[in-house]
């Protein structure tokens, strides 16, 4: 493939580093008139890993969700309070949902890929957003392959099917696929929890190199993942109505530390669960 | 729902244990001092033996904080707990060493005359044991003010130090036939001014497993 090297980094973005990216005012989640999420108040950093920890059903997907509106797809959920992307109310009307998941991607617990070759699928989003030019594509393509540090593993066989990869690679090809859109907040939700553990510490690192360009924030039941990759942790927690609050919300190296709710202590001790 | 039992079993196990290792050092320290008051060689070289093994329970301790650290991944409060039970028994290994020192001496001593009779280091020493089991029993309670108190009491061992240091001088001044003895008794008080001082680190200890933070309390003068 006639790559040219020349075309503008993709990560190369003007990227406010460590300033707020998102922010969440007294956010409340209904899914009818069941209350998911409680009152939900924390400014995520930009360029860091944002780790969202806490017990099974507590909310930590549905907050992660709220997050790129995908909430919207499960019939009767309603978002109250306010969330922002760099300080635009992303719950407003004037808001294209579409625009906001290409800024705002995500990556899935299972990977997910389509199956189509590895080309395809990460063109697909490019595609879909108007880019027709074979040669703009294989420059995406390669670029995010690389960063997703997948390329070495795929360039052979860019025409073969995506579902004949491990499920590291799989995982990786999903990231690559994100990031192919060019987003600035990379949402995932258990990303490790089908691999094996040599694929897991792969896509730590990855997301380490990432988190330099991007802001990355991860639901994980595995709290030495959340303590090894992130920057900042949220501790969510059900109420006795099943609501999930914040329970804290600090330094990664705080929380696992020194954490100074009594509760988080005891979630992340082991002392409930 | 306690989930972690086994895990939280073995880590009260580690505490017993540094338990027991405090109060084999407590032992050692007292007896070196009885072994010195009454030129009791047997004793003294007996205390000597015994050091090897509280250098083993050491050994034995760490290893199992070792191994639980990268087996059990300890969090938070347990994490500090660990943290903090690595240096105690660091601690208490150079009071151990201290009391095996004292020991040394006594066995240096032989049956040279006594110069004096020995009041000010015994009470040295049951002060400094007494703080080594209250601080201890600090770190348990995990009762920071406690911990903070105690070491303040190392004042107390530092004034009878230089209470010893200043009537040995005056029998040197006087005699010096006798600089050699009078030198001897120094080393045995400050063998047990350096224990006392290594219990104040034993509550500094005590202090970060609740609060979390290293905290330098009761800077000894020496």
């Amino acid at each position: 493939m006639g790559i040219n090297l020349d075309v503008p980094d993709i990560s190369a973005r003007p990227v406010q580093r460590c300033s707020t990216k998102i922010k969440a005012e007294k956010a409340n989640l209904f899914y009818g008139t069941f209350q998911a999420l409680r009152d939900i108040t924390l400014d995520i950093p930009s360029c860091a890993i944002t780790a969202i920890i806490g017990p099974s059903g507590c909310g930590k997907s549905s907050l992660l969700r709220i997050f790129n509106r995908m909430n919207d797809l499960i019939p009767g959920a309603r978002v109250e309070g306010n969330v922002e992307l760099d300080g635009i109310p992303i719950y407003d009307a004037k808001i294209d949902v579409a625009d906001l998941r290409k800024r705002v991607g995500m990556v899935f617990q299972k990977p997910n890929p389509f199956p189509m070759s590895v080309f395809e699928n990460v063109a697909y989003g490019p595609r879909r957003h108007g880019i027709k030019n074979r040669g703009q594509l294989e420059e995406i393509v390669e670029k995010s392959l690389r960063h997703a540090a997948l390329w070495e593993e795929v360039k052979d066989k860019l025409g073969q099917s995506a579902l004949a990869l491990s499920g590291g690679q799989q995982q990786r090809l999903c990231i690559a696929r994100v990031l192919a859109v060019e987003p600035e907040v990379i949402l995932m939700d258990e990303p490790c929890s089908a691999l094996d553990p040599v694929a897991t510490l792969k896509i730590e690192d990855l997301m380490r190199d990432l988190s330099q360009d991007y802001t990355i924030i991860i639901v994980t039941h595995n709290m030495q993942q959340a303590a090894r990759v992130s920057d900042m942790t949220a501790f969510i927690m059900m109420e006795p109505d099943r609501a999930g609050v914040l329970v804290e919300y600090g330094p990664t190296a705080q929380i696992f530390t020194n954490p100074k709710d009594k509760r988080t202590e005891d979630y992340i001790t082991g002392r409930f669960g | 729902m306690e989930i972690r039992t086994e895990f939280h079993k073995k880590l009260r196990q580690i505490q017993d244990e540094m338990l027991a290792m405090g109060s084999m050092v407590s032992k050692a320290t007292l007896r070196s001092i009885d072994a010195l008051k009454n030129r009791d060689m047997e004793l003294a070289w007996q205390i000597i033996a015994d050091d090897k093994k509280i250098n083993q329970k050491r050994f034995e301790i760490e290893e199992k904080c070792v191994e639980l650290i990268a087996t059990q991944q300890p969090m938070a409060g347990d994490l500090r707990t660990l943290v903090a039970v690595l240096n105690i028994v660091t601690e208490l290994e150079r009071i151990g060493d201290h009391a095996e020192g004292i020991a040394r001496i006594t066995v240096m001593i032989g049956d040279e005359p006594p110069l004096k009779p020995l009041i000010d280091i015994p009470r040295m020493a049951e002060q400094t044991v007494d703080m080594l089991r209250r601080s201890l029993d600090a770190f348990i309670n995990r009762d920071a003010e406690a911990a903070r108190k105690i070491a303040a009491e190392d004042d107390l061992v530092d004034n009878l130090y230089d209470q010893v240091f200043r009537e040995l001088l005056t029998f040197m001044l006087e005699d010096p036939k006798t600089i050699t003895r009078a030198t001897r008794l120094i080393w045995v008080a400050h063998n047990l001014e350096r224990s006392a001082d290594r219990v104040t680190n034993i509550c500094e200890r005590a202090v970060f497993v609740v609060t979390g933070k290293m905290e330098e309390i009761g800077a000894s003068k020496y």
